[in-house]
């Protein structure tokens, strides 16, 4: 297995005021490419802030992040949303759906930004929809879908450009657990198809689903054996 | 710009127009600005536009086609000498000239008289252009050759020497020598005038010039009409007389005076051009507000849609596509508000060219203008909220969800 990328002592502060707050205090990780890894960790933690880092929505007060060979912290904002635009895609706890749009074209979205044909968009948010289990609702607004459904939507657009890494941010939180279930089973299948499965969660059972589980507290990580 | 610009051109539009029509009443409020400040500029261009055209048609049916010529000449020559009057006459695109004389008289008949009646010297030209004669003849070349003492009088003149009498063939003294009344003068609007401007009206009576200048005991004539053949020359054949006059007085300056109205006309109309650029100047301070006003609602739809935009980065939105979707939004908000202003403008110009009873015409230079303008003001006032938007932080977008 190749490495899928390293970070080195990430520190991330916030201004609050005149307090500077420390969020995340020399994080270091490595992840090879196809693992399927949890991070675990009560709420305010810094599992998001963490997550944000390696999606490169968010840049490190300092530390090294190497990502694919690539040291992020050189990158133009241009050039870190051509990474998420190539490499990552990104699951939310709270789906985080355009709702005036239908499905298909809420898992169009990411090819537009691709720059994606606007046939071949279709055929392919088409086929992610089918492969969440979602054909028999394209055309539905987010607010005819129920949560579950609307949790697979957000998967099929997450996984629609084929990213290299796939960044869940508590995914199961707003579901009940059936429908949890059906996501992390979803994650399972991903994972043996070579995708790379970030999952954040704060929920020990979810989290040893994943192959490797990573504990984080108040900033720091402590790695446990599964 | 590659192809996926283009895919990425579509779907902001389309994005655009479906975030304009969820806020139907907010955008209609928010173009309203625009609307206003077009409806301004169009309405303002073409009603002063067709005023303008009414306005010189009226004048060029006074008399674009008549040059007027005062010569009060040089102490050494005091007016114009038949002489000169054949060199002018001889001018191209010179259809006559009629000396325009006007004195006033005592003018009596066996029954009454009227001491300050305006009698004019005229030719048969002035005859031949002016639809004036009612009844019985006009001057003919024979009378002014021959200084034949006849005369034309008007319906005041009829009513107060020759009141239940037909004038025609009488006899009529003016300065004590007899003359015979051989027309009627139709009456016109410079009766009128005259009626206005003096309150009373003392009648008009025209005899052949060279009777006239007898009359007056002058030699030479200080005032002329020259009628033209073709009005469009106008401003060539002036140059043309103008030499001719200098040379009569020997290059002498204000010697003469030439007038045309069709010189009056070019003047006004630059005066009302200059009127309009100003009038359009103001309108477009209101095109201006209305440009606020967009950035007004594009800053606040950035505000509110600050989570959607914080998404769509982290979905692989760059900052130019952001900062695309809401230049668009801006400029297709203020192009429809332009539109439909351009529309209110035209309908607006109409109705007033209906109720003045002017003629109407479409000024599509006023259309394009004004809808060109509302378009640079989407994009000028919708720069700094698609900058901010673009700008954003991806994490305090998402975060503010
Ligand atoms: N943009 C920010 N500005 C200020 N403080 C922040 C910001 N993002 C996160 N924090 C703070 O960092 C801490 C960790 O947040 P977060 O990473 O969201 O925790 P978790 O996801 O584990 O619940 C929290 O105390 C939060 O208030
Ligand atoms: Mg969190």
């Amino acid at each position: 297995m190749s490495e899928f990328f390293r970070m080195r002592d990430i520190v991330k502060q916030y201004q609050m005021g005149d307090e500077l707050q420390t969020v995340l205090k020399g994080i270091s990780l490595d992840i090879q490419s196809g693992e399927f890894i949890s991070i675990l960790g009560p709420s305010g933690s810094g599992k998001s802030t963490l997550m944000n880092i390696i999606g490169c929505l968010d840049v490190p007060t300092s530390g090294e992040y190497i990502l694919r060979g690539r040291a992020i912290a050189d990158l133009s904002p241009k050039q870190l949303a051509e990474i998420r635009s190539r490499e990552v895609g990104f699951i939310f706890q709270s789906f985080q759906l355009l709702p005036r749009v239908n499905a298909m074209r809420n898992v169009e979205l990411p090819l537009v930004y691709a720059g994606v044909p606007a046939r071949e968009r279709s055929k392919r948010a088409e086929a992610m929809l089918e492969r969440v289990g979602l054909e028999d609702k394209l055309y539905h607004y987010p607010n005819q879908l129920s949560g579950g459904q609307q949790q697979r939507v957000a998967i099929a657009r997450a996984i629609v450009t084929q990213p290299t890494l796939l960044l869940a941010d508590e995914p199961t939180g707003a579901l009940d657990q059936a429908n949890g279930k059906a996501v992390l089973g979803l994650f399972k299948e991903l994972n043996e198809e070579g995708h790379t499965i970030i999952m954040i969660t704060h929920d020990l059972n979810n989290a040893r689903q994943a192959s490797r589980v990573v504990n984080i507290l108040d900033g720091l990580l402590l790695e446990e054996a599964v | 710009m590659g192809i996926s610009s283009l895919y990425m051109l579509r779907e902001n539009i389309s994005m655009s127009l479906s975030n304009i029509i969820n806020n139907r009443l907010r955008a209609f409020l928010t173009t309203l600005g625009i609307m206003i400040g077009v409806t301004a500029i169009i309405a303002l261009i073409t009603i002063v536009q067709s005023v303008t055209t009414e306005m010189t048609e009226q004048f060029t049916a006074l008399g674009a086609s008549n040059v007027n010529i005062n010569a009060s000449g040089t102490a050494l020559k005091r007016g114009l000498n038949p002489s000169d009057m054949q060199t002018l006459l001889n001018i191209e695109n010179v259809a006559g000239i009629s000396p325009n004389i006007s004195l006033t008289l005592t003018v009596a008949t066996e029954t009454g008289w009227e001491e300050e009646a305006t009698v004019e010297g005229r030719n048969e030209h002035y005859f031949a252009s002016e639809n004036v004669v009612e009844r019985g003849r006009a001057i003919n070349p024979i009378d002014t050759e021959s200084i034949n003492r006849v005369c034309l009088i008007d319906k005041t003149l009829m009513k107060s020497l020759f009141y239940g009498i037909d004038p025609l063939g009488k006899q009529i003294s003016i300065s004590g020598i007899s003359h015979t009344v051989i027309g009627v003068l139709a009456s016109s609007n410079m009766d009128l005038m005259r009626q206005a401007q003096g309150g009373r009206d003392n009648g008009r009576i025209i005899v052949p010039y060279t009777d006239a200048m007898k009359l007056s005991g002058t030699q030479n004539i200080t005032s002329m009409v020259v009628y033209l053949k073709d009005s469009s020359l106008a401003e060539e054949t002036i140059k043309k007389l103008e030499h001719a006059l200098d040379t009569a007085f020997n290059f002498k300056e204000n010697s003469y005076f030439v007038f045309n109205m069709q010189s009056l006309v070019d003047t006004m109309n630059t005066v009302l051009d200059m009127m309009t650029a100003l009038l359009a100047g103001i309108a477009s301070i209101s095109l201006v507000v209305g440009g606020i006003g967009i950035m007004n609602m594009m800053l606040v739809s950035v505000t509110e849609r600050t989570s959607e935009i914080g998404l769509r980065k982290a979905l692989g939105a760059q900052p130019k596509h952001i900062q695309g979707q809401f230049l668009i939004e801006s400029f297709i908000l203020s192009v429809i508000g332009g539109i439909i202003g351009a529309f209110l403008g035209v309908g607006l110009s109409a109705l007033f060219c209906n109720i003045m009873d002017a003629k109407f015409t479409i000024s599509w230079s006023a259309i394009s203008l004004g809808v060109f303008f509302s378009a640079a003001v989407g994009i000028v006032f919708g720069w700094a909220p698609a900058r901010r938007a673009s700008n954003l932080n991806p994490i305090d977008a998402l975060r503010s969800m």
